[in-house]
């Protein structure tokens, strides 16, 4: 095959222009046309070792999949794509793909890597449009599994076992399944139908979701296990990491997971139609550099009566654990990032915010490690006037699930801890993935975590 | 589904509801809550498991009307279902065999003060229940409080009915009676249990308060309902909500109450607005 000339750069997604996206909720990027997307698949040079493929937590054949969008073959493309992943649509959104397939892509080395998300998503959504292939279900096994919460976890999990046959039941804490996706993550990154699209299939599966119940409280893990052959916990990582400086619990500062709840899960950005309120004043901080802390700026920048919106970080841009491309979108909404910065104490006035006194920092020389430590400079606090702060600063596990159980074992910061093959915990039968065993991490590795264990529930199932 | 089975109205703006809720029901202790919300638009809102049956598979609520989910709540009749509940959220009670409890309740405080104080009860301690109202057409659950108390009082501000004055007042009396007190266990409106608090901590005599901060999902997720306890940030909704009233920032929760005053004050007008015929004002 004699050597083709292939464009540099990546085709670009169409997207909305900040000017008119910043008005509503609705997704920003409007997603590859079947043109655009078989003009990018083109850009992929299938190369036989498939670097690519090694990149992705859960192997997507992804010079296959290419392949079948480059020939026009989208809703094949599509099943290919989920004999290893099963959502497909919100992965190709989520996914810090520069850091996981596109890092890898060979032709990364000479412009930029191949758009595999956006292609990814494109065939995830083609095929949702016309029609997604009813999911074959083996015979019934008679075996009961129990599955707490309803994050991509707890979906693909519940997803991979009823196809084996067995019979699943879901419990979620909240009124609504989806988990980060629904109450978390924003629909202007990731519209909440495509998680419902996603659920429906659950259902189709024959898979039972109890909402409203909270195992620890409406029921203990030890009445699942008695109660079920098996049990897959999948609880995330929920309970917000506060920082303890002055004035945390002044009027106008919230934990990121209120503050998206509030907004996303509870439709108060439709207040007072929906019932929900949310504070935010003019100015709003968001305190943190991660996905959470650009979704809380992107989220407050669209709120009615908010003129700005600051992102506060200790380090540089360049270690904001946040994918690039959310950066990048915040900024172009007209975030105001202040990085090098450090909050020493919120400021508050007749018990409501007015403030937050900040202090600059530098980078120390790189240690060991390679890490460039933040350091106060001395002398250098100042103040920025604001009336609502968000602390998106991290979160851990929450504790709840594991109420009144006896011999699980919990790491040092309060994560489940398993065995890294099977997703095995300590207790018999009882199996944990997602969040909940990493503290924070992402949509794809939950699902990793899920397959793998519904792989070893199954076996156990028979050895039982 | 959680079906309405009945529905009566205790005083001016206070409803009492009987819900079914089998599994709630089932695991509810002394001091527990559930989290409701009444339609898709709508918001969350904890309340107190007033009592519990687990034979009928039922928890009853009881509901002052202050904003507008509670008025909203109020529209519903029996027979009509509640979209959502979740439960029993939050610790129960801590009881033990103390001796002689005191137990403190105004307005919608007597939903968690009257199954705390039937745990009280069968914790076997004897138990004095002061009850405040602030006028006698606003005084309910006089009877049922009565069968679980050794002694009732009942005040009102106004002295329309029992003694005249406040809890504290009452409470106060009994402390000079010289009577021994060993536990204090009060819920309500935050200002009454501050002064319930200031009262007892002079005395030394131990004292638990059941908070009311806002909430939203009511499992420790979101960080809306903290308190500052002995100087600590703690989460009323796994934490508590139960915590030692001498430890409290009273003056911090009361400012939390108020950070959606505004914006409740407009939804609930907005809501009165198109909801004029349901028969509450
Ligand atoms: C704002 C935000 C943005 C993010 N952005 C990205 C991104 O761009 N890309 C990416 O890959 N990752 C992102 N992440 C991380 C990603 O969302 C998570 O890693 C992923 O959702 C974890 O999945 P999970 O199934 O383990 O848990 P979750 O999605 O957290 O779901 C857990 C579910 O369990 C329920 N639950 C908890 N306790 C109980 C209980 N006791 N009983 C019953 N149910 C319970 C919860 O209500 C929840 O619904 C983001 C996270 C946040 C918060
Ligand atoms: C653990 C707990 C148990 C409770 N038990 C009872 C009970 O048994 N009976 C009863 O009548 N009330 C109870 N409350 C208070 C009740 O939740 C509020 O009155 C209700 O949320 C008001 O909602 P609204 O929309 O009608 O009023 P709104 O107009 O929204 O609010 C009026 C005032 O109620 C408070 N409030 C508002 N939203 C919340 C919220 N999500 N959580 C808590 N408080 C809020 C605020 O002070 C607010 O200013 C309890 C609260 C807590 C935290
Ligand atoms: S699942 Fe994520 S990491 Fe894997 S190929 Fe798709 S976008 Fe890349
Ligand atoms: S590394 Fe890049 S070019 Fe190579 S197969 Fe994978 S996607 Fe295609
Ligand atoms: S209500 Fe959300 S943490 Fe308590």
């Amino acid at each position: 095959m004699g050597k083709k000339e292939i464009r540099k750069e990546k085709i670009p997604v169409p997207e909305r222009s900040a000017r008119e996206r910043i008005k509503d909720f609705k997704e920003v990027k409007l997603g590859y046309t079947p043109e655009l997307a078989i003009e990018e698949a083109k850009r992929c040079i299938q190369c036989p070792t498939a670097p690519c493929v090694e990149g992705c937590p859960v192997r997507v054949p992804i010079p296959q999949f290419i392949e079948l969008i480059a020939e026009g073959k989208f809703v094949d493309a599509a099943r290919k794509i989920k004999e290893e992943n099963v959502l497909p649509s919100i992965c190709g959104r989520v996914c810090p793909q520069e850091d996981q397939c596109e890092k890898v892509c060979v032709v990364g080395k000479l412009g930029q890597p191949v758009n595999i998300g956006a292609l990814e998503a494109f065939a995830g959504d083609y095929e949702a449009k016309v029609g997604v292939e009813k999911p074959k279900k083996a015979e019934s096994t008679g075996k009961k599994v129990a599955v707490i919460g309803s994050g991509p976890g707890g979906i693909t999990c519940a997803a991979d076992l009823a196809k084996l046959g067995h019979s699943v039941t879901i419990f979620e804490a909240l009124h609504e399944p989806g988990g980060v996706l629904i109450y978390g993550i924003p629909e202007f990154r990731l519209p909440n139908e495509i998680v419902y699209g996603e659920l429906d299939v659950l259902k189709e599966l024959g898979v039972e979701v109890k909402l409203n119940y909270v195992i620890g409280k409406t029921k203990v893990l030890e009445e699942l296990r008695n109660e079920f052959d098996a049990v897959f916990i999948a609880s995330g990582a929920g309970l917000p990491y506060m920082l303890n400086i002055e004035g945390l619990n002044l009027n106008g500062v919230y934990a990121a997971n209120e503050f998206l709840t509030r907004v996303n899960l509870m439709g108060a950005y439709r207040f007072p139609d929906y019932d929900t309120p949310v504070f935010t004043g003019k100015r709003v901080a968001v305190i943190g550099g991660g996905n959470t802390a650009m979704d809380v700026a992107r989220t407050a920048k669209r709120l009615n009566g908010v003129e700005e919106v600051y992102i506060i970080y200790r380090r540089s841009e360049k270690e904001m654990p946040a994918r690039v491309e959310e950066i990048h979108h915040a900024q172009e909404e007209g975030v105001v990032f202040q990085t090098l910065t450090n909050p020493v104490k919120f400021l508050g006035e007749n018990g409501w915010l007015k403030g937050i006194e900040c202090v600059r920092m530098e980078l120390s020389e790189p240690d060991e490690s390679g890490r460039r430590r933040p350091i106060p400079i001395e002398g250098s606090n100042f103040v920025i006037d604001i009336d609502a702060a968000v602390l998106a600063i991290g979160q851990g596990p929450n504790p709840i699930v594991m109420e009144g159980v006896d011999g699980l074992d919990i790491g040092k910061w309060g994560q489940i801890v398993v065995d890294s093959e099977t997703c095995k915990t300590s207790l018999e039968g009882v199996f944990a993935g997602g969040d909940v065993i990493h503290g924070g991490s992402t949509v794809i590795q939950a699902m990793g975590d899920a397959r793998k264990a519904a792989a070893a529930i199954h076996e156990y199932l028979f050895e039982n | 589904m959680y079906r309405i089975l009945k529905k009566r109205e205790l005083a001016e703006n206070v409803d009492e509801f009987v819900v079914e809720a089998s599994e709630i029901a089932k695991k509810a202790e002394p001091g527990q809550f559930v989290i409701v919300r009444i339609s898709k638009k709508g918001e969350r809102i904890p309340l107190t498991i007033a009592e519990k049956d687990c034979d009928a598979g039922t928890i009853t609520l009881m509901v002052q009307r202050v904003g507008k989910t509670t008025f909203h709540l109020s529209c519903l009749e029996e027979g009509h279902v509640i979209t959502d509940v979740v439960g029993p959220l939050g610790k129960p009670t801590h009881l033990e065999k103390w001796g002689h409890v005191v137990c403190i309740g105004g307005g919608l405080g007597l939903a968690p003060v009257h199954h705390i104080a039937q745990g009280v009860k069968d914790a076997e301690n004897r138990i004095t229940t002061i009850m405040g109202f602030r006028r006698e057409d606003l005084v309910f659950w006089e009877e049922k409080m009565k069968l679980i108390s050794d002694r009732l009082i009942v005040t009102t501000n106004d002295g329309s009915y029992g003694m005249k004055g406040l809890v504290t007042d009452a409470l106060q009396e009994l402390i000079d009676s010289g009577e021994e007190i060993n536990m204090v266990i009060t819920a309500g409106p935050v200002p009454m249990m501050k002064a319930v608090a200031e009262l007892t901590k002079k005395y030394r005599i131990p004292t638990v308060a059941s908070l009311n901060p806002v909430m939203v999902d009511g499992t420790g997720m979101c960080g809306a309902c903290r308190v500052t306890v002995n100087g600590e940030v703690k989460f009323a909704c796994v934490d508590g909500p139960e915590f030692d009233a001498h430890k409290v920032e009273f003056d911090e929760l009361i400012n939390r109450l108020n950070m959606f005053k505004t914006l409740e004050g407009e939804a609930l007008k907005e809501f009165q607005k198109k909801h004029c015929g349901c028969g509450k004002e």
